[in-house]
């Protein structure tokens, strides 16, 4: 029992709880299986919460940890080993916040094999806390693989028309990253004779001194950084993020967005600069190379899409960008903000998709040349949409500002970067953003009534929709608003992240 | 030469209970009339039930009986073990496809007897002599198993499988002939205290590459492989099911013993040389398998990858530090390979038809990718049985495999191989492709399959799918099981 009560045992696998329910329903009771579902993930963020009280920010220690010796056999020390720090505890949050929100968008849009969709979806909770509560490179290992059998099936048999073809190249894509890190994680396990994640990071400096050789030390930082780097994505390996956000179902797409693509930016956070640190600072110039790269060209194809979804996709290239260069500034501005910037980008992307995926349920169509004039028929929409664009292009007073300011700050005067122009030229992704955002907005929602906007009954959102943009907004006002307790929460676990670093 | 005494049948117990019960089975089947075959059934799975509760008994036993002629250790009766389920699955998912296929004759069950028993002679064969009789003992049943149908296509497998078989024994008698010209014994210990007294050379590698390629056919290893998608195919699905499992398991413990035991001192030579095999035959596997349409051959071709898989186990055998995980890790590979691959074709099974309709066009017997189109839909449970054993196969969580590759991986980098690894993973990855297709089907396309519902069969599927799932949270005990499975 010891055991099941741990708050973050419970908080990763309160989920499957749910998900063995509604196994077991009628899958005809279609409502009942939803509320279920929400139900399930609604105690899961209140547990999220719970935990946060529990949660002592000014420690930068991993807490709360949840620690038993799992495979013990033959030399394998295995730990089951849950534990939060401040560099997880707001992306934690954010997954238990998130999954309600997107399971709320899926009431109506979600009518086909509804009792398998809310399986897979509580499932896939189970394995984004699982990625960021674990502790044990092995354990880690499973719930990082375990996320892409998920979504994989939402994508494939929920998605649009290319569902096939964008579900198989997500799996194949992530695993390629992931099977080079399975390898690295092999050798670290033997190297260090442990999987467990803090006795590594012991047992590593001598290990660095004497046998693993640089050269090394760097082959394993890339094997680490290719499973990452895919999942973030980062250019030029992000090619598989525009098919599998436009193919997903909305709530797929808020989740992936939203969760997914911050277990890459986390585990190069967690997992890269930790564990490697003289390769870290080595290869920062070059992350923030292809970080800035990716900035530039994410915006720069964004403001190319005609399809709505695919240009929300393509921002996203360009937001995670800046996370990778603030993470890689090395030093506390650069961090915080890239973290903050993780929370920002699951918003604010998170809300447009949800927005994007409310309209397109009424007109079954994301171009958005056959929009215009949209505010007028729905000005609630219209307003939630307005903040939830100003909030990602980064207007001063909503979240993706700060975010976004805070990383500039670091990149500038990071020594690891060594260079300011990264930054520099990066800030114009920040204007590219409001080029393309400012044009989607002007063109849909502005101007003359399009096609669809004068033979289309389009209804203003109702009031389950409205709740479930709320939050979001309130969310975005806040972090624009008054940021600090966030970075409080965070502060520490960076300072000590830092502190180890050979800078 | 001493006489054997009574506590040398102690040692192979389980294989003398298997063996009896299987000659009286033979007898008593005479008196079963022809509508009811399936007592013979129950009585054979009765049989194996019964040596298998006498199997356990011996964990933790280690002799030798019949002047040094048998082991009986860890190994072997963790191996005892494995074919045995290996057999009573085989029965499971043979009873109803048998009758559905017109084809329910009790010889069926006797010679799956004698051919399990084969197996487990050679889990416990300490001499060359004994390996090449078990080899015969299990592989003559299956030859006639494969032949079973007496249709066209049944018969070129059995045909040739028989004539690739015989051809594939020639090398081992061969192997062993050149062995003890080279060491003048055929006992695997015996071998190995002649070869590390420096009197080995050329002709006990040669020997000793001999038996390898002998082996090799039997675990479908490229180069060895050609046979396997046509007699896979061509037999019946019962038959092939039994096949891919139990002579995988005793090909690759044959193997695994005597490499172990008798060749440490040519390791350096053999090292290379399996490395080749085992990197080839992932790669070949893989990506023939791609091109499948026919879901036997696809399977085929992932058995014979998978051989690849465990064929990385014995490139470290050399390395004595390594070499005890190695061994578990590649018994433990076994079991979940056997679970997962039982799995696979009891699905396989239950979509298969006895007559194509010639109305639904290309998939008229069940047996091509695009019969699986839909099953998710009407058949949740097996589609998502199906789904495990797929994911299982590639190495996701929460399966068995993927825990199973993780213990082979980390043998062989612990060994040194990191490009094996690499080539391992990297293979794993060609083969999310093919396994994926299936999971597509099933899943994103729609279709409307049907399906034979037989008890065995749902049996089969529902054990083996529990299994592989819940396995993969606590193989703490199995790798217990496979680590303490030590050579004598």
């Amino acid at each position: 029992m010891e055991f099941l009560l741990q708050p973050l045992t419970l908080l990763t696998f309160f989920p499957l709880v749910g998900a063995l329910v509604i196994l077991f329903m009628n899958s005809e009771m279609k409502t009942a299986i939803r509320w279920v579902a929400l139900v399930t993930s609604l105690i899961t963020f209140g547990i999220s919460l719970w935990t946060l009280s529990m949660f002592n920010a000014s420690n930068p220690d991993l807490q709360l940890e949840a620690k038993y010796p799992w495979i013990a056999v033959a030399g394998w020390n295995i730990y089951y080993y849950l534990a939060v720090d401040g560099l997880s505890i707001l992306l934690v949050l954010l997954t238990a916040f998130l999954t309600p929100i997107s399971l709320l968008s899926t009431w109506t849009a979600v009518e086909d094999r509804v009792k398998d969709f809310m399986i897979f979806f509580l499932l896939l909770e189970v394995g984004m806390m699982g990625v960021f509560l674990a502790q044990d490179l092995f354990l880690f290992y499973i719930f990082w693989e375990f996320t892409l059998v998920p979504m994989y099936f939402l994508i494939g048999i929920w998605g649009g028309p290319r569902r096939m073809y964008a579900a198989v190249k997500f799996f194949l894509y992530t695993m390629a990253g992931s099977i080079l890190m399975l390898v690295a994680i092999l050798f670290l396990g033997i190297q260090t004779d442990t999987f467990n994640i803090p006795t590594m990071l012991v047992r590593l400096p001598d290990l660095y001194a004497t046998t693993i050789i640089p050269q090394t030390q760097m082959l394993l930082f890339i094997a680490f950084a290719a499973a990452f780097a895919i999942k973030v994505p980062m250019w030029p390996l992000h090619s598989w993020l525009p098919d599998a956000h436009v193919e997903a179902p909305t709530a797929g797409s808020v989740i992936l967005a939203g969760v997914l693509l911050k277990m890459g930016t986390y585990g190069f956070l967690r997992f890269n600069i930790q564990l490697f640190p003289d390769a870290t600072v080595a290869a920062a110039p070059w992350i923030a190379l292809l970080a800035t790269i990716g900035i530039i060209y994410g915006a720069a194809v964004s403001y190319a899409q005609t399809d709505v979804k695919k240009l929300v996709a393509y921002s996203s290239v360009s937001h995670l960008g800046f996370v990778m260069l603030g993470l890689f500034a090395l030093n506390p501005q650069g961090v915080a903000g890239a973290i903050l910037q993780m929370i920002n980008h699951g918003l604010s992307t998170g809300a447009l998709f949800l927005l994007v995926g409310m309209i397109y349920e009424q007109t079954h169509t994301r171009e958005i040349k056959v929009y215009g004039g949209l505010w007028k028929i729905t000005p609630i929409f219209g307003a939630v949409m307005l903040i939830a664009s100003l909030s990602s292009m980064g207007l001063p007073g909503l979240n993706g500002f700060v975010g976004e300011f805070t990383i500039l700050l670091g990149a500038f005067g990071s020594k690891a970067i060594g260079n300011p122009w990264y930054a520099g030229i990066s800030a114009i992704g920040v204007i590219m953003a409001a080029v393309y955002i400012l044009y989607m907005f002007q063109k849909m929602f502005l101007g003359p009534a399009g096609e669809i906007t004068q033979h289309h009954e389009l209804k203003d959102l109702n009031w389950r929709e409205i709740i479930t943009a709320v939050p979001l907004i309130v969310f975005m006002f806040w972090i624009g608003l008054y940021p600090a307790p966030f970075f409080n929460i965070l502060a520490p676990a960076v300072e000590k992240l830092l502190s180890a670093l050979p800078l | 030469m001493t006489q054997p005494q009574f506590t040398d049948f102690y040692t192979i117990l389980p294989f003398t209970i298997l063996v009896v019960w299987a000659c009286l089975l033979l007898l008593a089947d005479l008196f079963i009339p022809k509508d009811r075959k399936g007592i013979t059934a129950f009585l054979a799975a009765f049989g194996l039930a019964g040596t298998m509760g006498y199997a356990i008994t011996q964990v933790g036993l280690s002799s030798m009986g019949f002047s040094g002629m048998v082991f009986l250790d860890g190994f072997s009766t963790y191996a005892n073990i494995l074919l045995l389920i290996s057999g009573l699955l085989g029965i499971a998912v043979a009873y109803g496809y048998n009758q559905r296929m017109g084809i329910e004759r009790g010889e069926y069950y006797t010679l799956l007897l004698f051919s399990v028993s084969g197996m487990m002679l050679m889990a416990q064969a300490a001499d060359l002599i004994i390996v090449f009789l078990a080899l015969e003992l299990l592989s003559i049943p299956l030859y006639v198993l494969a032949a079973f149908t007496r249709k066209l296509e049944s018969e070129e497998a059995g045909v040739k499988y028989f004539l690739l078989g015989a051809f594939a024994t020639g090398f081992v008698v061969y192997g062993t002939a050149l062995v003890y010209g080279a060491t003048g014994t055929t006992s695997l210990t015996g071998i190995f205290l002649s070869a590390s007294n420096g009197t080995s050379g050329l002709l006990l590698t040669i020997g000793a590459a001999l038996l390898l390629v002998g082996f090799g056919f039997k675990v479908a290893a490229v180069p060895f492989h050609m046979w396997t998608p046509d007699v896979y195919q061509g037999a019946p699905t019962s038959v092939t099911a039994f096949m891919s499992s139990g002579a995988k398991i005793a090909g690759f413990v044959a193997l695994l013993r005597v490499f172990a035991t008798a060749f440490p001192s040519i390791s350096a030579d053999m090292t290379d040389i399996l490395w080749a095999m085992s990197a080839i035959t992932m790669i070949v596997g893989n990506f023939i398998a791609i091109s499948q349409t026919n879901i036997k051959r696809l399977l085929a071709y992932s058995s014979i990858a998978h051989a690849g898989y465990i064929l990385m186990a014995f490139v470290p055998y050399g390395n004595k530090e390594v070499m005890s995980i190695s061994i578990a890790a590649g018994l433990f590979y076994l079991l979940t390979y056997v679970l997962t691959n039982f799995g696979a074709w009891a699905v396989v099974i239950s979509l298969e038809k006895a007559e194509g309709n010639p109305s639904t066009g290309s998939g008229q017997r069940g047996l091509e990718l695009s019969d699986y189109s839909g099953l998710a839909r009407k058949y949740p449970a097996l589609a998502a049985a199906m789904a495990v054993f797929m994911l299982s196969f590639i190495g996701f969580p929460p399966t068995l495999g993927m825990v199973g590759k993780f213990y082979l991986f980390r043998a062989v980098i612990a060994g040194g191989f990191n490009g094996l690894a690499i080539i391992g993973v990297v293979t794993s990855l060609v083969s999310a492709y093919y396994y994926l297709r299936v999971v597509v089907n099933m899943y994103f396309r729609e279709g409307d399959p049907t399906i034979e519902r037989e008890p065995g069969l749902a049996f089969t599927t529902m054990v083996t799918a529990v299994a592989t799932v819940a396995l993969s949270f606590v193989p703490q005990w199995l790798f217990l099981l496979a680590s303490t499975a030590l050579l004598k």
